[in-house]
């Protein structure tokens, strides 16, 4: 769905913010991508909707190159939710907001409608459907941005740190919504520093650090790589930390961290 | 010690608003206190913290009652200058905040605005600058920067102000978690070097637990719970408010539930995995 080959990408101010990168990332995957602060992790996210285009290597979308492609048609595909939503909002009602798009691709306005009642009750938003979405708090601007991509139906779902500002019932919910999306055959990739967040979900993880890729692969597998994630600065989610504490006796039955977290889960019901 | 903010009995609704964003809320904050606010999104802790420094009601106008005080002055007959002084504001996105063409002029910014004397400000600034560890940066541009960095200017054009009550807004939400825990260590610093007081809004709790002495948990409008970092995790309400309880946190309980480890103080994955070795002996 997703392919990167030998990309590279180097900022105005001269930082090679993607250095060499080659992904490919298929139809129906759940992917984390990882990494500290000015990993290139949004930098890699711009250039699958054709934002930021290659200085030399190739992105190819759906068998499209995005070079050749344009961000439009591009976005009919691919739906990004960025990190700050301030920058994605703009319409004077969270209706309007939700509708732009929908209006852009050319839906029938019943197909509007029914999509606008949709999404705003997918992420408890019905209340403000007439409000300024400058209105809403922090963490319900960032649910109504990931509502106006569902909204359009992208076959790849991007959500660059969406847990930033949500109570962990909100992020219940969201993780929900992200389990829908991968089983109804959508691409999600997922930018987050919350590894706890992250980790249930038992995604295929990709490790970035200073533009290049440091490590790819299952969930369980890196993160036990205390190599990778020391130079990446990622965290170790606790549950897998206190399983390996616990490596010496295996007859604790919560020093498997799945099972700690299938227990923890129980727990809180 | 003398109480630094104090709330009590306040209300306030926005004028097209039919219910109340903060009802009947009462909290007194010691001075040196590190105090956490969290809640569900939505449930008022934007606005308390705009009635802490002055946006509401000097900017916002709405339905208020009930008195706020900061260093026991109410903050309805303050001015916006002198509230600049005694309560410092960092947002969750310190781009927002930091503007200037060097780091230095960014953190002047603020004392430049009250007219502080030159000499005084080079040393309020170099003194910032000092405490956040930053003077290698002083002649950078701030656009130029890792987060971590950006948000460490913006908090050192804060303490240039030398505020006595801090308020961060989810302050590590975009930090990696590495970062996040240096900016955790550096809040419980400048609270043992400068006695500053900080009230914190944050549902990410397992890294301000280290540092916090209460949490506060607001629900629609109102306070929800209030206690120390043990009572508010270890008990059985704190979920149902949004509060992440730390997964090794929840584990500990359950263990602790299990009679296998007494439940005293909130421990580390490690701390935990040495505790249930002890069990073995």
């Amino acid at each position: 769905m997703i392919e990167f080959r030998d990309v590279s990408y180097v900022h105005q101010n001269g930082v090679k913010a993607l250095d060499g990168v080659s992904l490919r990332i298929g139809s129906a995957e759940i992917v984390a991508i990882v990494g500290e602060n000015g990993a290139g992790k949004t930098t890699l996210v711009k250039h699958v909707t054709g934002l930021l285009k290659p200085a030399t290597g190739d992105v190819v979308v759906d068998g499209q190159d995005t070079r050749k492609t344009s961000t439009a048609a591009l976005s009919r595909k691919v739906g990004v939710a960025f990190q700050n939503p301030d920058h994605q909002l703009f319409s004077e009602s969270v209706e309007e907001e939700m509708s732009f798009a929908l209006k852009n691709f050319g839906f029938a306005p019943e197909l509007v409608e029914q999509r606008v009642r949709w999404g705003l009750e997918l992420f408890g938003l019905e209340e403000y459907r007439k409000s300024s979405p400058l209105v809403l708090s922090g963490g319900e601007k960032k649910r109504l941005t990931l509502a106006c991509i569902l909204a359009w139906d992208p076959e790849v779902v991007i959500l660059d740190e969406p847990t930033v500002g949500q109570d962990s019932i909100q992020k219940e919910k969201l993780a929900g919504t992200i389990r829908m999306l991968t089983s109804s055959g959508k691409t999600v990739v997922l930018v987050s520093h919350d590894i706890e967040f992250l980790w249930p979900m038992q995604p295929r993880v990709v490790v970035m650090k200073g533009g290049k890729i440091l490590g790819d692969g299952p969930a369980p597998e890196l993160m036990q790589d205390k190599r990778i994630l020391e130079a990446a600065r990622v965290a170790q989610p606790q549950l897998v930390e206190f399983g390996e504490c616990l490596r010496e006796r295996p007859e604790v039955p919560f020093a498997d961290p799945l099972e700690a977290r299938r227990w923890v889960e129980k727990s809180s019901r | 010690m003398a109480d630094i903010l104090e709330i009590t009995g306040l209300s306030f609704r926005y004028p097209d608003s039919p219910k109340k964003a903060v009802s009947d809320f009462s909290l007194s904050v010691p001075e040196e206190e590190i105090v956490v606010l969290a809640g569900p999104s939505g449930c008022g802790k934007s606005t308390l913290l705009r009635t802490v420094n002055g946006l509401i009601p000097h900017m916002y106008t709405g339905e208020y009652s009930g008195n706020v005080k900061v260093g026991g002055v109410e903050v309805k007959e303050s001015t916006m200058r002198d509230l600049a002084q005694k309560v410092g504001f960092l947002f969750q996105n310190p781009e927002n905040q930091i503007f200037m063409f060097t780091v230095e002029r960014d953190i002047a910014f603020g004392l430049e605005n009250l007219g502080v004397p030159r000499a005084e400000m080079r040393d309020r600034v170099d003194e910032a600058m000092r405490l956040l560890e930053i003077g290698d940066l002083a002649l950078r541009a701030p656009h130029e920067l890792s987060d971590g960095q950006k948000q460490r200017v913006a908090l050192a054009g804060v303490l240039a102000m030398k505020p006595r009550l801090v308020i961060l807004d989810e302050p590590t939400s975009l930090l990696d978690p590495r970062t996040a825990a240096e900016l955790v260590d550096l809040v419980g610093r400048l609270r043992r070097e400068l006695g500053t007081t900080f009230v914190v809004v944050e549902h990410r709790l397992d890294l301000l637990v280290k540092v916090a002495d209460r949490i506060v948990v607001m629900n629609e409008g109102r306070k929800a719970l209030e206690g120390t970092p043990e009572a508010v995790l270890f008990g059985d309400e704190a979920e149902a408010y949004g509060v992440t309880i730390p997964s090794v946190t929840r584990l500990q309980k359950m263990l602790a539930a299990d009679g296998r480890l007494p439940l005293t103080g909130l421990l580390s994955p490690a701390e935990l995995a040495r505790a249930l070795e002890g069990e073995r002996r």
